[in-house]
This record gives C-alpha cells, structure tokens and sequence, in this order.
C-alpha cells in the first residue's frame, strides 16, 4: 500500500468557530495506480494531499507514506517522494534548466535534468526565464521538478487548473506516461473529465467527508444508468418528477431552471417514450441531447450540487 | 558524491536571481555611490569668504583703505557717512570704520561676521601703527585628506550600505519566498534547511565585496579618502557587518507572512540607526540620556570601527569591544531566528 489514512481529522480556527478541513476520511492508495481525489472547491482536498505530504500537521488520524510514518525519518521518505503543490513561483529570474538541476541537488539519486526536461516537452525553453513561460509551460515545469528526485509516489495537488484545453491534455498525456512507468500517483482536482481520463481510481470528497469510492466505471455504474438524456421545454418544466421516472428504461431525474436530465438505461426505449409524453401535454421541446453520464453525474447524484462553482446550481 | 550539490545550486540560484536584477544591482551598488557623489559635493571645501569693510570718508581714509587692502579675505571700499550707515543696515557690508582720533569701529555685534571682521581689521591697523605680537605664533590648516567631512562620510556610508542590504538581502527575499510558496515547495524536498540558510547568508557575504570596493573605491578615486588600516582588516570588519545585519533580516523574516509585514519591520529597525548610529554626524552629538540606546545599536559599533580602521589605522584588536558588541547581534538574531522559522 502506498497511502493509508486512517480516521484523519484537520480542524482550523476560524473567524466563527472551528471548521472542520477535514472530517475522519479513511483512504487507502495500493502501489502502481493513479488515484484521484475529486471534490468541489473547500473539500479538503489540499488540505488532505498536504497533511499526506508532511506538510501540515493533521489533528487526529493516522497517515502512512510507504509504510512510513511522518517525524521519523523523514528526510528518507522525502527522497521516495514528487511533490507539486497547487500554486508555485518558482524564481523568475532562473532559467528552466537551472531551475531543475536546483531541485535535482536536493536528491541523492534521481534522473538527469535535462531528460526530465524533454519529459516534459520542455527542451526548446531550456534557457528561458521561468518568468517567460506560458501558464501551462510552468506547469509542465512544477511537475518536472516533482520528477526530477525519481519518485516513487508522486503528488499533484490541482495541476490543470486554469490552463486552457491544449494545455490540460499536454499534461494529462504527461501523466498517463507517469502512470504507465508504474509509479504511484496521488491527484486531486475538481474536473471530473480529468479524474475519468486518468485516474484508475477516485475518492469522492465534500465537507471532508468521503462520499464515493472506486474506479470512474464503478462510480458511474452506481447511477443504474451510464446515459444521460437532457431536454428542455419551451414553458418551463410541466412535468412532475414523478411522471418522468416512471418512464420506461429511466432511473432518476433531476430539474435544474428551464434544463431537465434524466439518467437512462437505454436510450433508443427512454427517448420515444419521453416525446410522447411531451406531445400528450402539448409542450414544446427546444433542446434535447443525449450523453454518456459522467463522474459529475455522481457528484450531482450523491450531493445535489456540481462540482464546480462556475456550473448551473441546482433549482 | 553526485555532481549535484545543494549549497553550490542554492547559491548558484541565489547569484543569478540577484545579478539579474538590474534593480537589485542598482540599490546595492549604485546607489550609495550616488550619496557619496552628491554628499562629497555638496560638503566639499568652499574657498574662505569675503568680509566686506567700508571706510567712512576722512582724511585718513586712504591711508586706512592702503594698509587694509593687501588681506586677501578683506573687500575695502569708501563711502560718505550716510551711504556707510545704509550699506550696513542693508547687509552690503559687514563693517564700518571711521578714521579719527580713537578710530570707531560701527558694526552689530550679534552678526557672527561682523564681529570678526571688526578684531580682523583692528589687528591689521594695530600692527601697522608698530604694535609688536608677544607670542610668535603659525596657522595649520585642516583640509588636508583624512580630516575632512567626506573623510567622515565614507565609512558611515559604508556601514549603512552593508546594513540596508543584509537586511533587504536576506529578509525581504526571505519573505518574498514564502509569498510565493517557493519556502514550502523547498521544504517539500529533502533540501537541508541550513544549506538553504547558508546559501542565503553566504550569497549576502558574496555581495558585500563588491559593496566594499565600489563606496571605498569611490572616496580614493574622487575624493582622496586615506585608507589608512589594513585592507584585510577592512574587509573582515564588512564581513561581520554584512553577517550580523543578515542575521537580523533573517530575523525580521522568521514568521512575517506578507511583503508589506517586513518592509515595515525593516524601516522600524532601520530607522533608529539611520539617525542616531553615527552615519551622517558623529553619535557623540546626542545627549547623554541616549547615549545607552545609541551605543548599543549595532550600526554604531560598526562605524565606530569602521572609521577607526579606515581613517585612523587602528588594529581589529583594538576594537574588540565594537566587534563583539556586533558579533553579537549577529549571532543572538541567528539562534532566535532559527528556533523561529516558519517554513510553511
């Protein structure tokens, strides 16, 4: 096992009390797999990856790194481990080599700067400024210098957050590589199309608490449909829940402002039906489409809310 | 041994990030040569001034005017009584002598000048109606190199450059770090954290060199300034100035979390040196009731020091008092600092 937790536990003082980061989260990350926690901003996500990380100091629980506790040896465990931490500067002023031959100084063994650096499609900006790089360029480059120490647990705390498209799936190609060369690989986001494309398993948090566990199929699969069929009608929504599950081949249904999505089995036996229901009513349908339901599906399902605070809130 | 060495990378870091700073490089350098330039000018010796004695109209008035002329310090002039009493009340001149039988000597004694210009002028008349001096005497001038303001000004300069830049140097980068979570991402890596320190102290130490050359070269070069002491003595006396203000920007830098925290613990402790450590006038100046505070600031003791070895040649041994005073600011401010840190 790479990572126990057992019962942890992080409680700040806040302006109004104690808050409670993170809320008795048992997890368990085997050696070799890429493991995702995914929750909304204010889970306990970094919180939980820096308490992993010996970073902070947890208020109660158990971690375990490697078989290792924290305040022993703790300058070995390092060595083994790649950390990213959400939000890095790294000196502006240093060029991308110089800045991972400096990390790679900190590390008895470890890999040749300047291979890490092709990695990690950084070579041509070798002797750029860290100051000069793209958003995504740098980083590319905090995770290069997470590599740089040849871990064997690497930790990614939010890594694509706020690169555009071309630059998230750079890095996820990056990381599946990682994946593939069979290190461990601890990551939290909040984008669940990133947590479905590279995590072999997922932790899904809220309120520090854990609330799903397993592989991105499993949790979908607890949705007793993998189809989402979303429509909208021009008056609003006429029609009660209630009518809509009974529908043949639909499991659940959920309104949110003018927008429905009911989570289906079979489309081809879901679809008729609903338009002939919408037709006995006399509604009009302006959209409907059809999808493949996702993590953000079970998000939704399990917590009523979506992961991400740019999205609809729910009705 | 890997070929990787974390105190050689943290410093080799350290290095470029200050030398590719142009601003860094400015304020170190640049800047208190700017000081020394403009202080040296503006407090350069001036040519002595002229004190200007009119002669009131008399028959002696020639005969006074000839005798005064000759000094060289003196503008003789005469005029009619009314156009002397007017030139004197406006300011046009400093004295009024009037020919007669006893010569009067009109002037307002509270004006410094005019005071001077009248036992000048007296002097001159005594002597040229006979009056003989009892004691001979000879004047030595005090403008020679090593006596002068900027003589003073250099080593106070120095002091106060070595001050400011171990405590930008070292805190505000410091500081600047954690802002950044750079401190936190180090801490992430098996970094040893006193390699980290010692980078951060040795890259202040590195930087004080070309501070010492450039204020020192600075006074030889345009101003004549005798470096009267040892060079090496010099230089291990800026050693343990930069050390000991590094030590304290370590200090200011322990737990301030935000930029605008240090800044302003920086001017606190600047402040009070800035004024009463001896760089501009001497601290001797200060009323007794101060002196306890004034002594005790390290800036004091070093420029003591400093001025001693470089002006006056005096050994390090000879200020070991100043030294350990300094020492120990330096070494008190690294052990609380250390037991302090913040690191995340």
């Amino acid at each position: 096992m790479a990572i126990r937790c057992r019962n942890l536990r992080k409680q700040y003082r806040g302006r109004s009390g104690v808050v409670d980061a993170v809320n008795g989260l048992d997890l368990e990350v085997r050696r070799g797999e890429c493991f995702g926690l995914l929750g909304p901003n204010g889970a306990g996500k970094t919180t939980t990856i820096e308490i992993m990380e010996g970073l902070l100091a947890a208020t109660s629980g158990e971690v375990e790194i490697l078989g290792m506790r924290w305040g022993q040896r703790d300058d070995d465990l390092r060595q083994r481990l790649g950390i990213s931490l959400q939000e890095t500067k790294f000196p502006e002023k240093l060029s991308v080599l110089e800045t991972l031959v400096l990390f790679r100084s900190f590390y008895r063994s470890g890999k040749d700067p300047a291979e890490v650096m092709e990695s990690v499609g950084l070579t041509e900006k070798a002797k750029a400024w860290v100051g000069k790089l793209s958003g995504g360029q740098r980083q590319r480059l905090a995770v290069a210098c997470a590599l740089v120490g040849d871990p064997d647990l690497l930790f990614l705390d939010e890594p694509t957050t706020g690169l555009d498209p071309q630059s998230r799936r750079q890095l996820w190609d990056i990381i599946r590589s990682l994946g593939e060369q069979g290190r461990t690989i601890l990551i939290t986001t909040h984008y669940m199309d990133e947590a479905e494309r590279l995590c072999d398993r997922v932790a899904i948090v809220d309120h520090g608490r854990l609330i799903a566990l397993g592989s991105p199929s499993e949790l979908i699969a607890t949705l007793g449909g993998e189809h989402v069929v979303e429509f909208a009608v021009a008056n609003g929504n006429g029609i009660p829940q209630e009518e809509l599950e009974a529908l043949p081949a639909v499991r659940e249904a959920r309104s949110e402002a003018t927008n429905t999505a009911l989570t289906v089995t079979e489309p081809h036996i879901a679809i008729p039906a609903l338009l002939e229901t919408l037709q006995a009513r006399g509604l009009e349908l302006i959209r409907l489409a059809t999808r493949h339901a996702s993590l953000e599906d079970v998000f939704v399902h399990l917590t009523g809310r979506h992961l991400r605070d740019d999205e609809i809130s729910p009705a | 041994m890997t070929k990787y060495h974390p105190l050689k990378e943290l410093s080799l870091a350290r290095l470029r990030e200050f030398l590719r700073e142009p601003e860094a490089v400015f304020w170190t350098y640049g800047f208190p040569l700017i000081l020394a330039i403009g202080l040296g000018i503006a407090f350069r010796n001036r040519p002595v001034d002229k004190v200007y004695v009119d002669v009131q109209e008399h028959a002696l008035a020639a005969q006074v005017v000839r005798y005064l002329s000759p000094q060289p310090d003196l503008v003789v002039a005469t005029h009619s009584a009314s156009e002397c009493r007017d030139r004197l009340r406006l300011g046009k001149s400093s004295l009024v002598v009037v020919p007669g039988n006893p010569y009067t000597f009109v002037y307002d004694p509270t004006r410094p000048e005019s005071a001077l210009a009248r036992q000048r002028v007296d002097d001159v008349l005594q002597r040229a109606a006979g009056r003989k001096d009892a004691i001979p005497t000879r004047e030595s001038y005090a403008t020679e190199p090593g006596a002068r303001y900027i003589d003073f000004l250099v080593p106070g300069l120095l002091g106060m450059n070595l001050m400011g830049s171990g405590l930008w140097g070292v805190g505000f980068v410091i500081v600047d770090m954690r802002v950044r979570k750079l401190l936190k991402r180090y801490v992430a890596t098996p970094m040893k954290r006193t390699d980290f320190l010692w980078s951060m102290i040795g890259g202040r130490l590195v930087f004080m060199l070309p501070e010492l050359v450039v204020i020192l070269g600075a006074g030889v070069l345009l101003f004549h300034v005798p470096i009267r002491g040892n060079p090496l003595s010099i230089f291990l006396l800026s050693l343990l100035g930069a050390f000991s203000f590094s030590g304290l920007g370590l200090l200011v830098a322990t737990r301030a979390e935000r930029l605008e925290t240090v800044s302003g613990l920086m001017n606190l402790i600047m402040l009070p040196m800035w004024i009463l450590s001896g760089i501009f006038f001497s601290p001797d100046r200060f009323p007794g009731m101060l002196q306890p505070l004034v002594q005790a600031l390290p800036l004091t003791q070093l420029n003591y020091a400093l001025r001693a070895v470089i002006l006056e040649g005096a050994s390090l041994h000879s200020q070991t008092v100043r030294i350990l005073i300094l020492a120990a600011w330096g070494g008190i401010s690294f052990v609380c600092a250390l037991r302090w840190f913040r690191w995340n």
